[in-house]
């Protein structure tokens, strides 16, 4: 099978340039510990309300962990439990969330918090807060005739 | 025997067949197109639908049309021409199969529109369980895939006799790489069926009280991915074979497309992860597998960007073209068959640079689920593949229907992809620049309780109001053309475009040929890359949602 030589160095230039971002994104998932969230822990979706952490949802500080504070959301349609929530500026902030009834989004705008939210599943991501501001928490993933007003507020404050 | 193939008109019997499934898919652009319409007005928050009309369900009218329809029907049709063009006629066994899987497919989709125009399966195009939509309504999409399996069959009969009749030849380009697609369509659909009969249909009916969601979204998505290679590969098709043809030039290299064709089959399907990166339930080492083999798609891509572009450019220098970019001018600009694929050429530049994005393991978690998404696919399926689409209905509604594309008619064609180009520019655009700051896909207008937030999205709203609209002025252009090119054009002979190899001394290598072979690679690749992950699912799965009716 003929190939040109032009397509040869085409294609071994993709290939190179293909294998670095590769590389990229590996070092960067598991030497950098950089991976999506990705929980493997589940809970009865009927029993949300009288399973902990879920019984108590809003932020708590937490003392010998990686990170400062939990802070618990429970979807359902269409609102997340809390409603807003303060968090302080620079806390390193574990968000635990999941779901009563059908698969909500859980996204804080402007930032890279994002995360599917199902029945069953609990979602975990951690990060840390280090803008001031009030952020909008909205529902991404369509739940029903009221998915665009499901929102929740994180107002990061001093 | 191949000469005389190449020459000749499809058959009429099998030119009706291909119609009726342009009918389908052209009622369906122009329904789906309204629907379209009238959600980016909706969502520009100056307007509102009359009549308790949902947006939601709407936005499920047009989805369903244009992603599932519109595209299912109108490759099935370009399929089997293409095969009966380059193969020979269909016999009549194989042309009767192909008319059942016509109607079951026709019968599911009315069960389907109709429960989504009664409002009882406002589920979206993905119907994510446990949104629970009626019964009818899974058993509709059920049997759409089913017709599409009798279409497939067609297909795959008609290679064999092929074979059977040319031994130790290479099939026709054409009828390999509508085959190649069957055979993909074909294992990905394993997947949907199989969320859909096992779990969504005894769920709906109220045989059993839960689903499973984890394993529902593996299977959806395990189909999900392949389908959007469904739809680009009868882009590829029209690239690599018709294209070339249309400019009057060779196909650049039979093997190479051959072998890009083989290289989509296997790294298509074991890529699923890559939508569900955010997704609980799933270890991130096993997201990462398929990230790379998601990856892999970037080589066939490669070849089939370098010889697309290495053709146009032979072609331009040979008609005297010098200059790094001289042969730019000396392509066929005022025929619309070349130009409008074209764009779509164009288009996909942009839009797989964004699935690079999407797919990434960790930038994905910057975008997924934000309107930045919509903007991606609707470069890709409904600029790349859609434009090209029309640019094969200019060629081949009136070589089946035994009329030709008017000059007038090519005129129009022309504008009606500017239109959509100019449409799309403003519609996608500003759809990718608003999701980089958070706007949500699939969402209605909401200004989020007043959040300074939201307040930032609405200008990029309006910019999409503004591009889907005029993207609704091209949707009834091209139904006009279609109509025109259907019933009222005058009668006569237009071609239909087949590319033959620059060296046709070069026989492409019979191990392209070899389905075993192939077909066994790509079983190996999904088990290595599904097996572990979805056997972990089912064990450690928790406890079944209940779901409902949410809308």
């Amino acid at each position: 099978m003929h190939m040109h030589k032009f397509e040869k160095i085409w294609l071994i230039f993709g290939v190179t340039a293909l294998l670095v971002f590769l590389t990229v994104l590996g070092v960067s998932a598991f030497y950098l510990g950089n991976q999506p969230p990705s929980c493997l822990a589940t809970v009865d979706p009927e029993k949300v309300d009288t399973t902990a952490p879920f019984n108590e949802p809003g932020l708590k500080k937490v003392e010998g962990k990686d990170w400062d504070y939990e802070l618990v959301f429970v979807a359902q349609a269409f609102a997340y439990t809390p409603g807003d929530v303060e968090v302080p500026l620079g806390a390193k902030v574990k968000v635990i969330a999941t779901t009563k009834d059908v698969i909500h989004g859980f996204e804080v705008a402007g930032t890279n918090i994002n995360m599917m939210v199902e029945p069953g599943y609990i979602s975990e991501l951690v990060t840390t807060f280090d803008k001031p501001g009030e952020y909008l928490v909205l529902c991404n993933e369509y739940c029903g005739s009221g998915h665009h007003m499901m929102t929740s507020k994180i107002k990061v404050v001093e | 025997m191949l000469k005389a193939s190449l020459s000749s008109k499809v058959d009429p019997r099998d030119a009706k067949l291909s119609m009726a499934h342009f009918y389908v898919a052209f009622t369906a652009l122009l329904v789906g197109g309204l629907a379209g319409l009238l959600q980016v007005l909706v969502r520009s928050g100056k307007f509102q639908l009359p009549f308790g009309i949902g947006y939601y369900q709407v936005l499920t009218v047009h989805g369903v049309l244009l992603g599932l329809v519109l595209t299912t029907f109108f490759i099935l049709g370009f399929h089997l021409a293409a095969v009966s063009k380059t193969s020979g006629t269909l016999t009549n066994k194989q042309r009767t199969v192909g008319w059942i899987g016509f109607w079951i497919a026709l019968v599911g989709t009315v069960m389907a529109a109709v429960m989504v125009l009664l409002n009882q399966a406002s589920v979206l195009f993905t119907f994510y369980a446990p949104l629970k939509a009626h019964a009818l309504f899974y058993l509709g999409l059920t049997l759409v895939v089913v017709g599409s399996w009798f279409n497939s069959a067609v297909i795959i009969m008609k290679y064999a006799e092929w074979r059977r009749a040319n031994p130790g030849q290479p099939s026709p380009l054409l009828t390999f790489m509508a085959l190649i697609n069957t055979l993909m369509w074909c294992v990905a659909t394993i997947g949907v069926a199989s969320t859909v009969l096992i779990q969504l249909l005894p769920w709906s009916l109220g045989i059993v009280d839960t689903v499973n969601v984890g394993i529902s979204r593996t299977l959806f998505w395990y189909f999900g991915h392949p389908l959007v290679y469904f739809w680009l590969l009868p882009a590829y098709m029209a690239w690599y074979v018709v294209v070339p043809k249309v400019i009057g030039t060779k196909v650049f290299s039979d093997s190479l497309a051959r072998m890009s064709f083989i290289l989509f089959l296997l790294f298509s399907i074991p890529v699923g992860f890559h939508h569900q990166l955010l997704e609980p339930g799933i270890d991130p080492a096993w997201k990462f597998l398929q990230v790379i083999l998601t990856f892999l798609v970037v080589i066939p891509s490669l070849m089939t960007a370098f010889s697309l572009f290495a053709t146009f450019e032979s072609f331009g220098r040979s008609k005297g073209a010098t200059g790094l970019f001289g042969w730019l001018k000396k392509l066929p600009w005022g025929d619309a068959r070349f130009t409008v694929p074209f764009i779509g050429m164009v288009a996909f530049i942009p839009g797989g640079a964004g699935g690079m994005v999407n797919a990434s393991h960790q930038m994905n978690q910057v975008v997924h689920n934000t309107i930045w998404v919509t903007g991606h696919f609707h470069l890709t399926v409904a600029t790349a593949v859609v434009l090209t689409y029309f640019g094969v209905t200019f060629w081949l509604v009136p070589h089946l229907t035994g009329r030709t594309l008017t000059k007038k008619m090519n005129k129009l064609a022309l504008t009606q992809g500017i239109l959509w180009a100019v449409g799309m520019t403003f519609m996608s655009g500003a759809m990718h620049a608003a999701g980089l700051l958070g706007a949500p896909r699939r969402s209605s207008f909401s200004e989020y309780g007043g959040a300074a937030q939201a307040a930032e999205w609405i200008p990029y709203q309006i910019a999409q109001a503004v591009g889907g609209s005029i993207l609704f002025i091209a949707v009834l252009l091209m139904v006009y053309i279609f109509i025109n090119l259907a019933f009222f054009a005058p009668k006569g002979e237009q071609e239909f475009p087949v590319g033959e190899a620059t060296n046709q001394a070069e026989k492409a290598p019979m191990v392209f040929e070899n389905w075993k072979l192939w077909l066994g690679i790509t079983v190996l690749l999904i088990l290595f890359a599904y097996t572990i992950p979805f056997i972990d699912l089912i064990q450690n799965a928790p406890p079944g949602a209940k779901g409902g009716r949410f809308w």
